[in-house]
């Protein structure tokens, strides 16, 4: 019988000929991946578990990323980087990407990739749940709690359910103004923040294997909102391309069986897309940006795995040019190449930083940030009743700070639009007419 | 499983996420540490928003003001339990608060994973909602034997899903207790 992608990984992962939806299986870990929030109790768990003089399992496949509470000066915060930097030390890991040096990355999910972590056909387990954003590689990739990760130091192993798979295919080219994240929050107020537990969700079709990789990757970040395992796209040229320029790992891509047995699909035409949000307080709460049109912010926020990318700043860049914010903007890249990057693409003849410094935008460090709040001088915090359109992935009460604020999610193109306005604004206003024209020609 | 959990119960609603369990500030803390682990007791289910919190009148805190533990035991949800991040200071702090149960229709992965995994809670699964059925402070307990929920402040009891798959670990006490016992650690 056939088989989907994630099953054939957990299948080679396991070392069996096959696999159902709904098995248990242990699976040999490729990759483990963790940060300054889960590292620290994660380590504290390997030692208690396995001995103070424990040695993890393989060095060579522990990845540890400081990104979350990086620029701040809660001491408990800084603490924890300390604890890492000392376990890296002591463990002589080669992939610890210290706070404060050249090494230091920021926000593990957009490193990953640039890094070369994320490998077709294997599998990856991260101590935070946007993990599932390495997916778009064609990778199994999920996220996972710190007993999980210790269990994983100091074995190699984890068990895992066999999940069902959902797929969601996009007919036909995507117009202009619909950006990957519009699919995404489509397709979670659609199927609810439960709709794939326990599932994985495959995205396809012309619409987005025609998309790049930050676009693809925009959509597997996404899926632990609808409160999917993992996200998965079948890998490409695309995909190998993007992952040989960053590694010599020998990988060996697996793709879906033809026909294998899907828990649904569901089918969508591009060209019927619209821009979207999620209202306060759910990542499924979805409005069209035309029914939200005009309503009042207080901030904008571009930034974090979702939306911190270097093309999502290029998206926000062609709109944001030659405007003034009208609204307290912060732009805050998600790693340090994407900072580095944004002084180095220039769009229209300037680069993308000159245009954000010049519209009146706070510029922030590579990290995490205000996605999740964090300590409370974390740069863009939401402090009070701030009402916030954000690139970011969450929009529960008190995610990105305080519980009084509202916060909407939408595509870069809509937080700019909406950032030179002050109202939630459709981004067709602000980008040039001309690319509209292909708008209804898709499928 | 022949554990009998009994104490009072704290009611919330659907889709309490990981970030109202126990906001993202307060993740600085030391696990391991005595003195400072305490403190996701006393912020453990701070961020769910006041009138949601202690359902059905609202503004009762999980944990009261100035104090590490609380004085429930028990708490029920609705559907999607524990979604968001997967922060195991969630279920962690639960623990660390004195809850022993979670009831709810339904559950997040990781959460309920990290529950079991961890050994901190019993994540237990109703197939009625009890969101309406049961209110903060009610008398509650959970015969894990015959898998029901007594309220015994209305004499009401309401079935409970069996563990399933998970059974040998929660009984174990975790997946190192789990792993130890069958040998592979």
């Amino acid at each position: 019988m056939s088989m989907t992608l994630t099953e054939k990984i957990l299948a080679k992962a396991s070392g069996r000929t096959r696999v159902d939806a709904g098995e248990t299986v242990w699976v040999n870990v490729d990759i483990l991946m963790t940060h300054d929030v889960c590292g620290p109790p994660t380590i504290g768990i390997f030692k208690r578990e396995f001995g103070d003089d424990a040695r993890v399992w393989d060095k060579d496949k522990v990845v540890i990323i400081p990104d979350h509470y990086i620029f701040t000066n809660d001491k408990y915060a800084n603490r924890n980087v300390d604890i890492l930097r000392a376990f890296a030390a002591e463990q002589d890991l080669p992939h610890y990407y210290d706070v404060g040096t050249e090494r230091y990355k920021g926000v593990c999910h957009v490193a990953m990739p640039e890094e070369g972590f994320t490998r077709p056909g294997d599998v990856l387990f991260g101590t935070d749940s946007h993990t599932c954003t390495a997916g778009a590689f064609g990778q199994f990739a999920t996220g996972i709690g710190n007993t999980d990760a210790g269990f994983i130091l100091g074995t190699g192993k984890l068990w895992v359910k066999v999940p069902e798979t959902m797929k969601f295919i996009f007919e036909g080219e995507i117009p202009p103004y619909i950006m990957a994240k519009d699919l995404i929050l489509q397709i979670i107020g659609d199927i609810g923040v439960d709709g794939a537990t326990y599932r994985a969700m495959e995205f396809a079709g012309d619409g987005v294997m025609r998309m790049d990789m930050e676009g693809r990757m925009t959509l597997t970040n996404m899926v632990i909102e609808g409160g999917g395992k993992n996200g998965v796209i079948e890998p490409d040229e695309v995909t190998f391309d993007y992952v040989r320029q960053r590694t010599d790992y020998d990988f060996t891509p697996l793709f879906n069986d033809p026909n294998p047995k899907y828990h649904s699909v569901r089918r969508y035409k591009s060209a019927d897309l619209q821009p979207m949000v999620a209202k306060p307080h759910s990542p499924d709460n979805k409005a069209t940006v035309t029914e939200v049109r005009g309503t009042r912010l207080t901030r904008a926020y571009i930034g974090s795995c979702t939306g911190g990318k270097i093309t999502d700043f290029e998206a926000a860049a062609k709109i944001i040019k030659g405007h003034q914010v009208g609204v307290e903007t912060y732009v805050v890249p998600a790693t340090t190449l994407v900072r580095e990057q944004l002084k180095t693409t220039y769009f229209d003849g300037e680069t993308l930083w000159n245009i954000f410094e010049q519209a009146g935008a706070h510029m922030g460090e590579a990290s995490c940030a205000a996605c999740l709040g964090g300590p409370s001088d974390t740069f863009g915090r939401l402090q009070s009743e701030e009402i916030c359109i954000s690139t970011t992935n969450r929009n529960f009460p008190g995610r990105m700070g305080s519980k009084k604020a509202q916060v909407y999610l939408a595509s870069p193109y809509t937080v700019a639009a909406s950032a030179i306005t002050g109202k939630i604004t459709d981004p067709r206003e602000y980008l040039p007419v001309e690319e509209d024209v292909s708008a209804g020609g898709a499928s | 499983m022949d554990k009998t959990i009994k104490g009072k119960a704290f009611v919330v609603g659907n889709d309490i996420d990981t970030d109202q369990i126990i906001p993202a500030e307060h993740l600085v803390y030391s696990l391991d540490d005595p003195e400072e682990r305490r403190f996701y007791g006393r912020y453990s289910l701070s961020g769910v928003p006041e009138k949601e919190s202690g359902l059905p009148n609202g503004g009762i805190p999980f944990t009261a003001p100035d104090k590490f533990k609380s004085e429930f035991k028990v708490i029920i949800g609705g559907k999607n339990f524990g979604c968001g991040s997967s922060r195991e200071h969630a279920p962690f702090s639960l623990m660390e608060a004195g809850a022993e149960a979670v009831v709810a229709t339904g559950y997040a992965r990781i959460f309920y994973r990290n529950a079991v995994d961890g050994g901190f809670i019993i994540p237990y699964e109703s197939h009625d909602d009890l969101i309406g059925n049961i209110s903060t402070g009610d008398e509650v307990e959970i015969d894990g034997e015959l898998n029901i929920i007594k309220n015994f402040t209305t004499g009401k009891s309401f079935p409970l899903k069996k563990l399933g798959d998970v059974i040998d670990i929660v009984e174990a006490g975790g997946i190192f207790k789990y792993a130890a016992k069958h040998g592979m650690i």
